[in-house]
């Protein structure tokens, strides 16, 4: 029974959360909501856990899952015989960001109890979580599904339940409106240009499963190399992804959603929600274009410049922030750059760097939007000046943010320097040492950003800001996990390690 | 366990920095945890790691972390240069301490506690500075010395420490971020994943060019070293309560920066490297422009702590211009003079927080025929102020004689004019200030009475003034511990 239901986790991961958003909805008045949610997302873990486990362990490197009673293949004009059905095919890349994805939304979990209590009215408050679990469902769909138009489907699904997540607005704020507004007419541009792309593939390929179109578009007897089709798909995607990994200048939709949505929406978001569409884009690139094709294309190029731009812009925006959330959200925008920089220079070093980038800024950014939630939970907005004092009023919050700020920047001993490592002799590996300065600047930004969520907090003084009491537990000790999690990053992580090389290879073609 | 030793002179600060912790609420208890730690320190660097880096028959101690995540790892490994800065700030630690406890009371400082903790976890950093066995280790002690260092600067919490710790962090996570790590990361890369230390230095596979570049990325990024224009951290960190900028900002955290310097020319680069052309003559420049400029800058200022600052700037200068020249007797001069004006400065920078103390004086002008007032005090001045200008009888006068005759050796005899030059200004700094306090009558024209700062302030300025004295009779040691550095 058991040994059978393991077979068939990678289908679990993606239903478990499907049904209990349908539970949610239809039963979870009063409290019952949370505890499906939270019972949820930690099962979510475990059964991810065991999934990585099994894809590291196989001998052909990835776990394979398929759906229906297609699994023969058809013929089809032009390029042989190829599977019909739905297949979902999970190797290192998806098992490390289901593992991610599972593991920030476990510890948003005991978070969002008291958060979401304060900031969602309680008429709202199952509906919410309903779709609180069916974005969590979108976001591990997209990272499981080995099918081009089942991602497209999985990602419209977490888009369509991102915009009413941040529609419900932290205290019913109007301005969240125009927010998820915003950023369901860049979001919709955004997917339409994604589907374009994807039928086109489809065109020229005859099939959707993206390992079948990876080895058809690789094969110069069946698509011509200079493919026009196949360019103007490769196109859109640049255009359509970087939209929803809001890849400088595609990222206007970002600071607002971040700012006005729920905060526990935006620690969930904050840490995944831009990180698979990055997935997305390393799937197409990498696994279905080539790492060979996408070195020799322009897009290359204008991304990795796009990845610097976003680094710089980001960051000099967040200088300039007085609203903490807002400051944390342009602060995102940077790091996607580097995630994206990583990507554009596509050695094994340099993805390593990104992958691991993935993971440690999820770890600190969630730790610092919920710490940043406690703030709020008690003193009702986060303004800069209402962290005056915050050491002496709020210690431990305040020590969390500290230490998450050090993640940012990436000092030794945290994962954010282990990640920037990898991207600084990647790019110094590839001679191209301004993207090595641009990194390093990156980082002496971060520094006075940070100081300025630093100083009021250590300087501050008490009496000015709110007068409010210390953070409830379960608000803080999640971000305290998140913290701890940051430096076991930068010091040790073995097991993650062997991930992450084991996905940055596989990317690469190798095994 | 002889594997361990470079891990314990670490260990004992960060145990004290608990223990003051925990004895916070007992002041007497709590400096006297400083007091045990200062000494187990000592004793630790001077009986359980020096014997063995002298005894050329034994290996260097040396310990191994586990590899971390990309291949990192931490490696101790004590060499003469490094048991030098170690027994520096060893022995400094304790008179700053007997200093500190007259002071911090003297003066009604809030936040003790915090105080010497962040003290004790400095030194803890100096040490991983100076045992660092690889650049990735050196890299991470480095910052963490930034880190512990800050609460210090900004002790007072007044708006003018907020803005100084703006410019302390600033500068040195600015600098060290941008170009110490940029060089670091490059060092790894092009040398194929080397970033130890070796004599010799570690780049002969790499491009001329890029050596270049790698050396040019190095000196900017040791912003501890306040080569100008990275220095002004240090007049900023003079915010901070006399006992730090004593013995941070005048031994620990700028002997880190210059201690990188020469770290890095002799085992990174190699001395021959650095006396290259193409690589290390723009730093003589920068270095003789620092030298003179800082001390053209200390003449104007009339705040005592600041001028002292300026001081410190033209100084290190000497020991960068040592390691820019690379001969053997200039870096053995570079060493030396990391002691010597250790000794000077902290005794000067005692003298001016006892001044403080006593009377609530900061600025040079002030201080006119206070000599009879604070006898001690000013003659412990006269005497630091003699070293620092490297007169004899003071410790002072060996090293600028070694950098002297190094620079005479070097490709660039004409160097030695810019010693002659900032020796004179250093006179005409620091000699007014004692020989006013003595011959002039006081501002007022009224005389005081014998006035001293606290006992444990005199204690301390007497003993590390006596110790420039006694360094200027037993330099030998000093010398052979250089002399094994270049050796190699």
């Amino acid at each position: 029974m058991i040994a059978a239901l393991r077979d068939d986790i990678p289908a679990l991961i993606v239903l478990l959360p499907l049904l209990a958003a349908l539970l949610t909805a239809m039963f979870g008045r009063g409290k019952t909501a949370w505890w499906i949610v939270a019972l949820t997302c930690w099962s979510l873990l475990g059964l991810s856990l065991v999934l990585a486990q099994d894809v590291l362990a196989s001998a052909s490197g990835y776990v394979s899952y398929t759906f229906g009673p297609w699994a023969d293949p058809v013929p089809v004009a032009g390029v042989g015989k190829v599977a019909p059905g739905i297949e979902y095919r999970v190797d290192a890349l998806n098992a490390f960001l289901l593992v991610m994805i599972s593991a920030i939304a476990a510890v948003v979990a005991p978070f969002a109890r008291l958060s979401v209590r304060k900031e969602v009215p309680a008429s709202l408050r199952h509906i919410f979580y309903a779709v609180f679990l069916l974005c969590i469902t979108g976001l591990l769909g997209i990272t499981i599904t080995g099918d081009a138009f089942n991602l497209y489907v999985l990602l419209e699904i977490s888009s369509l339940t991102t915009y009413a997540l941040v529609a419900m607005g932290k205290n019913q704020d109007k301005r969240a409106l125009t927010a998820s507004y915003h950023y369901l007419i860049l979001g919709t541009v955004g997917a339409s240009f994604i589907l374009i792309a994807i039928g086109y593939l489809f065109m020229v390929t005859g099939t959707l499963n993206m390992a079948e179109m990876a080895r058809i578009l690789s094969d110069p007897n069946l698509v011509e190399p200079g493919n026009r089709t196949v360019k103007t798909a490769f196109a859109m995607l640049v255009v359509g992804l970087g939209l929803k990994m809001a890849l400088f200048p595609l990222h206007a939709w970002l600071p607002n959603a971040y700012t006005y949505a729920p905060t526990a929406v935006t620690a969930l978001l904050a840490s995944t929600a831009t990180k698979v569409g990055v997935y997305a884009t390393l799937r197409f690139f990498f696994t279905i274009f080539g790492p060979g094709y996408m070195l020799k294309s322009f897009a290359n190029e204008a991304m990795l410049f796009m990845g610097c731009a976003a680094i710089v812009h980001g960051s000099l925006m967040a200088i300039q922030q007085d609203n903490v959330k807002r400051l944390l959200a342009w602060s995102s925008v940077a790091q996607i750059g580097y995630m994206a920089v990583g990507i554009c220079l596509a050695t094994e070093r340099s993805l390593t760097g990104s992958l691991l980038h993935f993971f440690n800024h999820a770890l600190v950014k969630g730790a610092l939007f919920i710490a940043v939630g406690a703030v709020i939970y008690r003193a009702g907005s986060c303004k800069l000046d209402d962290l005056n004092g915050l050491f002496r009023r709020m210690p431990l919050t305040a020590f969390a943010i500290a230490l998450g700020g050090l993640g940012l920047i990436g000092l030794p001993l945290t994962g954010g320097f282990v990640s920037k490592w990898f991207l600084v002799s990647a790019a110094i590996e590839r001679k191209l040492w301004p993207v090595a300065f641009v990194i390093l600047f990156g980082s002496v930004l971060a520094v006075v950003y940070v100081m300025r969520i630093v100083e009021p907090m250590v300087f501050g003084d008490p009496k000015a800001g709110p007068q409010v009491g210390k953070a409830p537990p379960t608000l803080i000790l999640p971000a305290w996990v998140l913290c701890a999690g940051s430096f076991y990053c930068g010091v040790s992580g073995s097991g993650l390690r062997q991930l992450v090389e084991k996905a940055a290879r596989q990317l690469l073609g190798g095994s | 366990m002889p594997e361990l030793s470079p891990l314990i002179p670490l260990l004992i600060p960060i145990a004290g920095a608990l223990g003051i912790q925990l004895t916070g609420r007992w002041e007497n208890v709590r400096e006297g945890v400083t007091m045990v730690t200062a000494l187990a320190l000592l004793l630790s660097v001077a009986l359980g790691i020096a014997p063995s880096v002298l005894d050329p028959a034994v290996a260097n101690p040396r310990w191994e972390g586990p590899t971390l995540v990309g291949g990192l790892q931490f490696l101790f490994v004590v060499e003469p240069l490094g048991l030098l800065y170690a027994l520096v700030g060893a022995v400094l630690w304790i008179p700053n301490s007997v200093y500190s406890i007259g002071y911090m009371r003297g003066h009604h400082e809030q936040n003790q506690t915090r105080f010497y903790t962040c003290f004790a976890l400095a030194l803890a950093s100096v040490m991983g500075i100076a045992f660092s066995g690889n650049l990735f280790t050196l890299f991470v002690f480095y910052e963490a010395l930034s880190v512990v260092t800050f609460p210090l600067v900004t002790h007072h919490g007044s708006p003018e420490a907020r803005k100084s710790g703006r410019v302390y962090v600033g500068i040195l996570f600015g600098t060290s971020m941008l170009f110490f790590l940029f060089a670091i990361v490059g060092t790894y890369q092009l040398t194929g994943g080397r970033m130890d230390f070796a004599p010799g230095g570690i780049l002969d596979t790499v491009g001329r060019g890029e050596q270049g570049l790698l050396f040019l990325l190095f000196m900017l990024g040791i912003g501890k070293a306040a080569l100008m224009p990275f220095h002004f951290w240090l007049p900023a960190a003079m915010v901070a309560p006399t006992p730090v900028s004593a013995l941070l900002h005048a031994v620990a955290v700028v002997k880190a920066g210059v201690f990188c310097v020469l770290k890095v020319s002799v085992y990174v680069f190699g001395p021959e490297l650095v006396a290259s052309p193409a690589i290390g003559d723009w730093l003589i420049y920068a270095a003789s422009f620092t030298v003179v400029v800082a001390s053209l800058v200390a003449l104007y200022q009339d705040n005592l702590k600041r001028r002292l600052a300026y001081s410190t700037v033209g100084q290190l200068g000497y020991i960068v211009l040592a390691a820019a020249l690379g001969t053997k007797l200039a870096v053995i001069g570079g060493g030396m003079h990391i002691v010597m004006h250790a000794f000077g400065k902290i005794t000067l920078f005692f003298c001016a927080g006892a001044i403080y103390v006593a009377t609530g004086k900061t600025k040079v002008s002030q201080l006119v025929g206070m000599g009879r007032q604070m006898p001690v005090t000013f003659l412990a001045f006269g005497v630091a102020s003699l070293s620092i200008i490297g007169l004899p009888p003071l410790g002072g006068a060996w090293s600028k004689w070694y950098l002297g005759l190094g620079t005479l050796a070097s490709t660039h005899p004409s160097v030695v004019f810019v010693f002659l030059l900032s020796s004179i200004l250093n006179v005409a700094y620091l000699l007014p200030i004692a020989i006013r306090a003595f011959y002039l009558p006081p501002e007022d024209g009224k005389e005081r009475g014998f006035a001293e700062a606290p006992w444990p302030c005199v204690a301390a300025l007497s003993f590390t003034a006596a110790g420039s004295v006694a360094l200027f009779f037993f330099p030998e040691p000093l010398y052979r511990l250089m002399q094994t550095v270049v050796a190699t």
